[in-house]
C-alpha cells in the first residue's frame, strides 16, 4: 500500500508535467492545426540557455526565468519566421516542417555543447520527506504541482477574463470573421506559439534535472508521453490535455514501479496506439474533432 | 452629397479567372443598397473584395474620400466598415455575449453591449449560450448585434436571409430600415431574396456574371414591370 502511494504521487508530479507539455501542444493545436513536433527540442534549446546562465551567475533562478523568456522569443520566432510560411493545404506540411525544426535545433544544440549528457542541478531538494511514516512527496515535487497549477490558472484567466484571450480564442476558432471583427490575427498566432514555446520550457526545466540531465534529445520521450496525454485528451481540450497528463503520468509511474522501468517507454507507444485506434478524438471529446 | 462608398471599375477574382468585371457603384450615408442576382453573379465576392478578403485585380474603391487599396481586412473595423458574411459568421465555439464583445473589441473604452441587448431582447435572454446552440435566426441577430457593436458607418451585409424563416427576415429588414433611419448607418445589402431586399432599400444594383446589368430607384425596379421581368424574374 505504501508503495502505491508513493507511485502514486510520483506519478501526479511527472504527469503534471506532462500535462504542461501537453496543454503547449494543444494550445498551438487549437490556433494552427499544428501539432508542434518541434516542442521537445526548442524546450531543450531555452533549458540548454537557461543553466547558462545559471551557471554564469550562480543563480537558478535567473537561469530559470530566462528559460521562460528564451521560449516566449523562440515561440514567436518559429512562427514569424518558419510556420507562417508553411502551405496549409496538407495537414503534413506542417509535421515535416516540425521535424524539420527538430533535427536542426538537436544538431546545432549537439555543435554548441556536445552530444553528451551534462548535469542539471534542480533548485530544491528531491529527497521525498515522510507523512505519517511513508515518504511521499519531495519539495521538487511540491514545486512542480505550484508550477504547473499556477500555468493551468493563469492560462485559464487568460483565455477567459481577458480581451486578449478572447482574441485568441476568436482568431484560433475563425480568422477570417475574427479579421473582419479587427482581430490582428496574425499577431494572435504568434502570441499563441510564444505563450506555448514558454509553456514548453517550463515543462522542459521542470522534466530535466528529474531525468538524466542536459542532452539534445533529453526530451525526446516527454514528448511522447506528452502526445499521447494530448490525443488522450482530445488535442482540442486545455483540461482534456491536463487530465491525459496526469494520467498518462500515473500510469506510467505504476508501470515502472510493478514491471519496471524499461517497459515504461513501450507502455506510453502502446498506450498512443490503443488511443489513436479506438477513440482518436480522446477520452474526453464531445464532439468530433476535426480534420485538420 | 459625397459617397460614403465609392466603387470605380472594380475587377476581382479567385486565381486566374475574375470573377467581377468593371463594377462600379456608390453607397451615400444613410441609404440601403440593394445587390441582387442569382447564385454566382459574384454578390458575395463584391463583398469580400470590398473588406479585403480578397485582393482586387484592379479598379479603385474609397470610403468615406480614403483610398481602400492596401488596407488590411482587421483595419476596416476601424474605418466604420463591418462585414456580416455569408453563412453568418458566428463562432460557435463561443458564447453570445463573448461573440457581442468581439465586435466592440477594439474599441477603447469597449462599448456598452447592453443597447445591442436591448435591440435583439432574444440574445439578451441567450447571453450564455455557445453560438452553436442558437437557431438560425438567432444567429443572424447575432451576427447583425455583433456588426453593430462595432458602431459602424456602413454595413456589409451578405444574405441575411439565407434560410431563415419569412416573418423573421421580415424582422430583420425592419430592424435595418429603422437603423438607417435612427443612426444614418449605410447599408450594401447582398441578397437572393428580392421582395424582401428591395422592401427597404433605397436603391437596387443587379449583378449578373460579375457585371452590373441595371441599377435603379428600388421603388422603380419593383413598379416597372418590364426590368422586373428582365432583371429579376418575377
Amino acid at each position: 500500500m505504501d508503495r502505491f502511494l508513493f507511485l502514486t504521487f510520483d506519478g501526479l508530479s511527472r504527469g503534471a508535467v506532462y500535462a504542461a507539455f501537453a496543454l503547449a501542444l494543444v494550445l498551438i493545436w487549437r490556433a494552427t492545426r499544428i501539432v508542434n513536433f518541434a516542442q521537445g527540442a526548442m524546450a531543450v534549446a531555452t533549458a540548454y540557455v537557461a543553466y547558462s546562465v545559471a551557471d554564469a551567475t550562480g543563480s537558478y533562478w535567473l537561469g530559470f526565468v530566462v528559460a521562460l523568456v528564451a521560449g516566449l522569443l523562440l515561440g514567436a520566432g518559429v512562427e514569424r519566421v518558419v510556420m507562417r510560411f508553411v502551405d496549409h493545404s496538407s495537414p503534413l506540411n506542417g509535421v515535416v516542417v516540425a521535424l524539420g525544426l527538430v533535427l536542426i535545433i538537436q544538431g546545432v544544440l549537439g555543435m554548441i555543447y556536445g552530444n553528451e549528457f551534462r548535469p542539471a542541478t534542480a533548485p530544491f531538494s528531491r529527497d521525498a520527506f515522510e507523512i505519517g511514516g511513508v515518504a511521499l512527496l519531495s519539495r521538487y515535487d511540491l514545486f512542480v504541482f505550484a508550477a504547473v497549477g499556477a500555468v493551468v490558472v493563469l492560462l485559464t484567466l487568460l483565455f477567459t477574463r481577458t480581451p486578449t484571450g478572447l482574441r485568441m480564442r476568436a482568431a484560433a476558432f475563425a480568422p477570417d470573421v475574427s479579421r473582419l471583427l479587427g482581430v490582428p490575427v496574425g499577431g494572435m498566432l504568434t502570441l499563441g506559439w510564444a505563450l506555448a514555446a514558454a509553456v514548453g520550457s517550463l515543462a522542459g526545466m521542470l522534466v530535466i534535472p528529474t531525468e538524466l540531465g542536459l542532452h539534445p534529445t533529453a526530451m525526446d520521450i516527454v514528448f511522447i508521453s506528452a502526445f499521447t496525454a494530448a490525443v488522450l485528451g482530445g488535442l482540442d481540450s486545455p483540461i482534456g490535455s491536463v487530465l491525459g497528463g496526469l494520467l498518462v503520468g500515473l500510469l506510467l509511474s505504476y508501470i515502472s514501479g510493478y514491471l519496471g522501468a524499461t517497459v515504461a517507454p513501450m507502455a506510453v507507444l502502446a498506450l498512443l496506439v490503443v488511443v489513436l485506434l479506438s477513440r482518436p478524438d480522446g477520452l474526453f471529446s464531445r464532439s468530433k474533432a476535426r480534420t485538420a | 452629397m459625397s459617397a460614403l462608398l465609392e466603387v470605380e471599375g472594380l475587377t476581382a477574382g479567385y486565381g486566374a479567372a475574375p470573377v467581377l468585371h468593371d463594377v462600379s457603384l456608390s453607397v451615400q450615408p444613410g441609404q440601403i443598397v440593394a445587390v441582387l442576382g442569382a447564385n454566382g453573379a459574384g454578390k458575395s465576392t463584391l463583398l469580400r473584395t470590398l473588406s479585403g478578403l480578397l485582393p482586387a485585380t484592379s479598379g479603385r474603391v474609397t470610403f468615406d474620400g480614403q483610398d481602400l487599396r492596401g488596407i488590411r481586412v482587421e483595419r476596416m473595423v476601424h474605418l466604420g466598415i463591418a462585414h456580416v458574411p455569408e453563412g453568418r459568421g458566428v463562432v460557435t465555439e463561443l458564447t453570445v455575449d463573448e461573440n457581442l464583445r468581439l465586435g466592440g473589441l477594439w474599441r477603447k473604452p469597449q462599448p456598452s453591449l447592453e443597447p445591442i441587448y436591448e435591440l435583439f431582447p432574444r440574445l439578451a435572454e441567450r447571453r450564455g449560450h455557445l453560438g452553436h446552440q442558437l437557431s438560425g435566426g438567432e444567429r443572424q441577430m447575432l451576427a447583425i448585434g455583433r456588426a453593430l457593436a462595432a458602431q459602424p458607418r456602413l454595413l456589409l451585409l451578405d444574405e441575411p436571409s439565407l434560410g431563415l424563416a419569412p416573418k423573421i427576415t421580415a424582422q430583420i429588414m425592419g430592424l435595418l430600415r429603422d437603423l438607417r433611419d435612427r443612426t444614418g448607418l449605410a447599408v450594401l445589402l447582398v441578397e437572393q431574396n428580392v421582395r424582401s431586399a428591395l422592401s427597404i432599400a433605397d436603391q437596387g444594383v443587379v449583378l449578373s456574371l460579375g457585371r452590373i446589368v441595371t441599377r435603379h430607384d428600388a421603388a422603380t425596379l419593383v413598379d416597372d414591370a418590364d426590368l422586373r421581368h428582365a432583371y429579376l424574374g418575377f
